[in-house]
């Protein structure tokens, strides 16, 4: 573990022992930090004007050595977190899919939701009542979740963080018939905003892509959806083994008629260790290449700007202020919790930004959890170069591209000093990178079309 | 053992091509005479090297000692000598025939006679030997004695009638080739009472001896505690060990005149000991010494490059090693931008190159790059200097140069009838100059001179290729000559990949100018940024092909989770780019030099 900070407080958030918050009350001592490294303050000072008064985490004040010598008052205001909640079980495992998601017979739902309550309230000690920017239910597929999981965890959130009365909660859901009809309970559990795995809207496709629905489930789900959701946003796969443009600029159109204001459009990738990976090796199906992959993404756009849809990141399209506030969050390189069977997280602490992980499997999982309060399996601080890497390797995905400022106070690395200065200029030159007018650095369309090829170079 | 009276000695090689039967033949004269074990015995006795012993050739040059009794009721001693059979060793094995008096040329009796098996016999003959034609393989149902009896007449211009007809495989007829030793070959002639007079025939290194000299006595005694005295290199060193191979080591007192054995004096590398030079006694020694005395020179010159840059040091200690038992060849260091550091390496031939190579990757488990290999140019400069250029990298500006001359050889092909238009085409094609062109039955002997510089650019794939396996290849060194050659240097994003140029007649310039930018456009993959790939002579560019930019490559999902995964790839990648080459903006994978050069070997 890596740290910049007094490494007793450090070692405490590591590896103290867990207890309950009622004993964390009651062991707790009060005291207040200042003396943050830089780029926190600059944090709090370039992304969240709004100042807010903060107090140091029941945890810590809890477990805090008395000979740790961080003195007197105010912490800065923290940027809103956002928080995801992972529920890792499918119906079938899709043959593209590399996500933590698990097939089981039977699922002890109440266990699992008193669980994932209990990481969430271990979580909230520790960050403090901060304000909350979204929660997203994801998975494996979380509209398998019991509706009333979903609505304790919301309530559990509201109560636990400053939540905003507009407060995102996003579910994804499949459009199967079973989960379409519970979305009226999840609009009444908090959900305000929906995330349907239709992938397509040609049926051999979703054999294919080994979807157990059709394409008309899919548009009466996303139909119901409109009449329940303010919010609806659906994700549909593209450049798959043999689709000619003119297919699936077809297909588009159709979807693009079905009215969300937002659509993930993903171009197929073959992720080791799925069923997909094995057929693509054996021969048994081809990708287009990445000439033809570079065409069909570019007819992608078009068809979107038809109607309406902008492409803020490199998948991701939505009318303006239509953006996934949620995800905005990972791009922007925000504080984030995450919760559930492998969850990640990366969430600044006394100065220090911290990559959580969480254990993979279900039922460890939910053993560490009623064991411990959690199960966390890994802690790192990260380093600056580290922090800088993982904020431009993000931000780069945005249209909007990074600040410049956001990126040096995030990290503690200047930009400049996180770039190769040659390739910068180089990129600038071919085009793959501008500068805006607001000073931020951004890929460009054709930037971000390559853009895999470019951090590794451009990175320092 | 020493007394061997001179008359009762007889000394002879065995000249062969590949594949012909001369291991087998040699190892049966072993078993024949008893001189090892029935339990002891392994195929190819002699070819110690794994290398050796797997590709059928002879790198170092080996003895044993036979006894055999003839039908005349006295015992004779019989020295079987070893030789390299290849041209990269010409020299070696000229010393090797130098030591003895008699040849048993083996000719396969359904093959008939190949251009290596020409070359050595000559050498033989040139050596002043008796030749005794052995025609091996008789047994075989595609054996035609009588025909290849002819084509030995035809061609080498040797009586074959009394050649002897064996099988070695079956062992059929061994007696005989023992019978003609003793019969038909002189015995050596040298003087007992005059000063040492010994030829240092060749040498290796041993882990637990040192370096073990194989010697031919010529004149006087060599002695166990014995000053001799190295008469072209000057240095004295003093006997340990003197005795003879059985095919075994065996410990004598002395060897006599006539007698070929070995000796042991503390020498550290075989660098210390010259083939060719002469043994002679330190106190009294001898006023002349053997002629045909000169060291090696390499012809062919390579770069040698570690595939990972941190095995240099690897390398280094390796090339080391192996020149402590091959003085042949040279090393110097150097470093090249897309390359990093390695070794220019200086080579008897192309043969020799490859072994080297080998036994590098194979004894000192190194992974390698070889560039292309050069031959050594002479460059006269405007200003009258004479320079040797064994780099096409240190070639001087063309303003400062006046003339260059390139080696030529004098090539022998021997091939089928059938395939002989394309060997024509192909000679031709590298500036060939037809010397002799003659058939022998349905095969045809062509005989060329050619540019060496032409030869070791893929010639003998091709002739393979062409001939289907069928040619058979040797070659002479044969002087050097003014020609009009270019150096080509290879541009990638515009800066120069000092691996890769190299020295053309500007006639081919702009054909293998092409043919590499070609090659290199599908060996480097497409990046973020296109790159132009240019072959130039000086400033001027004879050949261009672009790499386009990849046109997508971006992660179509990235989230939260995936954050420590994408920053870990990203990381890995960066670590890879250390293997690559900067050329400006774009990185060129290591890897694609190296399939350009091996595709050029």
């Amino acid at each position: 573990m890596k740290t910049a900070l007094p490494a007793a407080c450090i070692a405490f958030a590591s590896s103290a022992p867990m207890r309950g918050t009622a004993a964390l009350a009651a062991a707790s001592i009060s005291f207040t930090v200042v003396g943050m490294v830089g780029s926190s303050l600059g944090v709090a000072a370039i992304w969240h004007r709004a100042g807010r008064a903060w107090q140091a985490p029941a945890a810590i004040r809890a477990g805090l050595p008395r000979t740790c010598a961080v003195p007197a008052p105010i912490y800065p205001a923290m940027e809103p977190l956002a928080l995801y909640i992972h529920w890792p079980f499918c119906q079938a495992k899709c043959p593209y899919c590399d996500f933590n998601s698990h097939v089981r017979e039977r699922i002890e739902q109440p266990r699992f939701r008193a669980a994932l309550r209990r990481e969430l309230a271990f979580e909230a000690e520790r960050a403090g009542r901060r304000p909350l920017a979204s929660i997203f239910f994801g998975g494996g597929t979380p509209s398998l979740m019991e509706p009333e999981t979903a609505a304790a965890l919301i309530e559990d959130a509201r109560a636990l963080f400053e939540a905003p009365a507009d407060l995102e909660v996003t579910l994804e859901a499949n459009p199967t018939s079973v989960e379409a009809g519970k979305l009226a309970a999840f609009r009444d559990a908090g959900v305000n905003r929906v995330s349907l795995g239709v992938q397509s809207l040609e049926e051999e496709a979703l054999r294919f892509l080994g979807r157990r629905h059709s394409a008309a489930q899919a548009v009466a789900a996303l139909e119901m959806a409109r009449g329940l959701f303010p919010r609806i946003s659906f994700d549909l796969i593209y450049a798959r083994p043999g689709q000619a443009e003119a297919a699936w600029r077809a297909e588009l159109r159709q979807a693009l008629a079905l009215v969300a204001d937002h659509l993930s459009l993903y171009q197929l990738t073959i992720e080791p260790g799925t069923r997909f990976a094995t057929e693509h090796a054996r021969g048994a199906f081809a990708l287009p290449e990445p000439e033809e992959a570079a065409r069909l993404y570019a007819a992608t756009a078009e068809e979107a700007a038809r109607f309406g849809l902008a492409p803020y990141e490199v998948s991701n399209y939505a009318r303006p202020g239509a953006e996934s506030r949620h995800n905005l969050v990972y791009w922007r390189y925000g504080d984030y919790l995450g919760i559930g069977p492998g969850a990640h997280q990366r969430v600044m602490r006394d100065g220090a930004l911290l990559a959580i992980r969480r254990h993979r499997a279900p039922e460890e999982w939910l053993a560490r959890v009623e064991r411990e309060g959690h199960a966390i399996t890994a802690e790192e601080s990260l380093a600056p170069a580290d922090r800088a890497r993982e904020a431009l390797l993000m931000g780069l995905r945005l249209a909007e591209g990074v600040d410049p400022a956001r990126i040096e106070a995030r990290s503690g690395v200047a930009l400049a000093e996180a770039l190769e200065p040659a390739m910068l200029a180089a990129c600038l030159e071919e085009g793959y990178l501008e500068w805006t007018a607001a000073g931020w650095l951004r890929a460009t369309g054709e930037g971000r079309l390559r853009l895999d090829a470019m951090l590794p170079v451009l990175l320092r | 053992m020493t007394d061997t009276p001179l008359s009762q000695i007889r000394n002879f090689s065995i000249i062969a091509h590949i594949d012909h039967g001369k291991s087998t033949l040699a190892d049966r004269l072993i078993q024949a005479t008893g001189a090892v074990a029935a339990r002891e015995m392994k195929e190819q006795l002699l070819d110690n090297m794994e290398l050796e012993r797997e590709r059928g050739i002879t790198i170092k040059a080996q003895t044993v000692r036979l006894a055999y009794p003839a039908k005349d009721g006295k015992t004779y001693v019989l020295n079987l000598m070893d030789t390299p059979g290849h041209v990269d060793f010409a020299y070696e094995v000229s010393r090797s025939l130098a030591a003895c008096e008699g040849s048993l040329l083996v000719v396969d009796a359904s093959q008939g006679v190949e251009a290596q098996t020409l070359a050595n016999v000559y050498q033989a003959i040139d050596a002043g030997h008796e030749i005794v034609p052995v025609l091996n393989k008789i047994d075989l149902p595609a054996a035609e004695p009588d025909r290849v009896k002819q084509q030995i007449e035809d061609v080498i211009g040797l009586d074959a009638s009394d050649a002897v007809e064996i099988s070695a495989k079956t062992g059929l007829n061994i007696e005989g080739v023992l019978d003609a030793l003793v019969a038909r070959l002189p015995p050596p002639k040298g003087n007992p009472d005059a000063p040492l007079k010994a030829l240092l025939v060749d040498s290796w290194y041993d882990q637990y001896l040192g370096v073990v000299i194989l010697v031919r006595v010529k004149d006087g005694h060599l002695r166990k505690g014995q000053r001799i005295r190295m008469m072209a290199k000057g240095q004295v060193h003093t006997v340990e060990q003197c005795g003879v191979f059985t095919p075994k080591m065996v410990a004598m007192d002395s060897l006599g005149p006539g007698e070929m054995g070995y000796i042991t004096a503390a020498i550290k590398t075989v660098a210390d000991t010259n083939v060719g030079d002469t043994l002679t006694d330190d106190r009294h020694p001898a006023t002349e010494a053997l002629p045909g005395f000169k060291p090696s020179i390499p012809v062919v010159w390579c770069g040698l490059y570690p595939v990972d840059a941190d095995d240099f040091e690897k390398l280094r200690e390796s090339l080391a090693k192996l020149r402590l038992n091959d003085a042949s060849f040279h090393y110097e260091a150097e470093t090249s931008a897309a390359l990093g550091f390695g070794f220019r390496c200086g080579f008897l031939g192309l043969l020799h190159l490859e072994i080297v190579q080998e036994r590098l990757s194979r004894e000192f488990d190194l992974d390698l790059i070889a560039t292309a290999p050069s031959v050594v140019y002479k460059i006269r400069k405007t200003n009258g200097e004479l320079t040797e250029l064994h780099n096409p990298a240190d070639m001087p500006d063309g303003s400062l140069i006046d003339s260059i001359e390139e080696p030529w050889i004098k090539a022998t092909i021997m091939v089928p009838d059938e395939y002989l238009g394309a060997v024509l085409t192909l000679c031709n094609d590298r500036r060939g100059q037809q010397v002799e062109l003659t058939y022998v039955g349905n095969r045809a002997m062509a005989v060329y001179r050619l540019p060496l510089n032409e030869v070791v650019f893929d010639f003998y794939d091709r002739l393979k290729s062409i001939s289907r396996g069928y040619a058979s290849f040797d070659y002479a060194m044969d002087g050097y000559e003014e020609g009009d050659l270019v150096k080509i240097s290879l541009l990638v994003n515009a800066e120069p990949v000092d691996a890769l140029s190299f020295m053309a007649h500007r006639s081919a310039a702009e054909k293998r100018g092409r043919q590499i930018c070609e090659k290199l456009k599908e060996l480097i993959p497409r990046q973020l940024f296109k790159i132009p790939i240019q072959a130039a002579i000086g400033g001027r560019v004879i050949a261009r092909e672009t790499i386009s930019a990849l046109s997508k490559d971006v992660t179509a999902k990235c989230y939260g989770g995936d954050i420590s995964r994408k920053r870990k790839l990203l990381e890995k990648q960066k670590e890879g780019k250390k293997r690559m080459r900067q050329f400006g903006k774009v990185e060129i994978p290591q890897s694609a030099f190296i399939a350009a050069l091996k595709m050029d070997a």
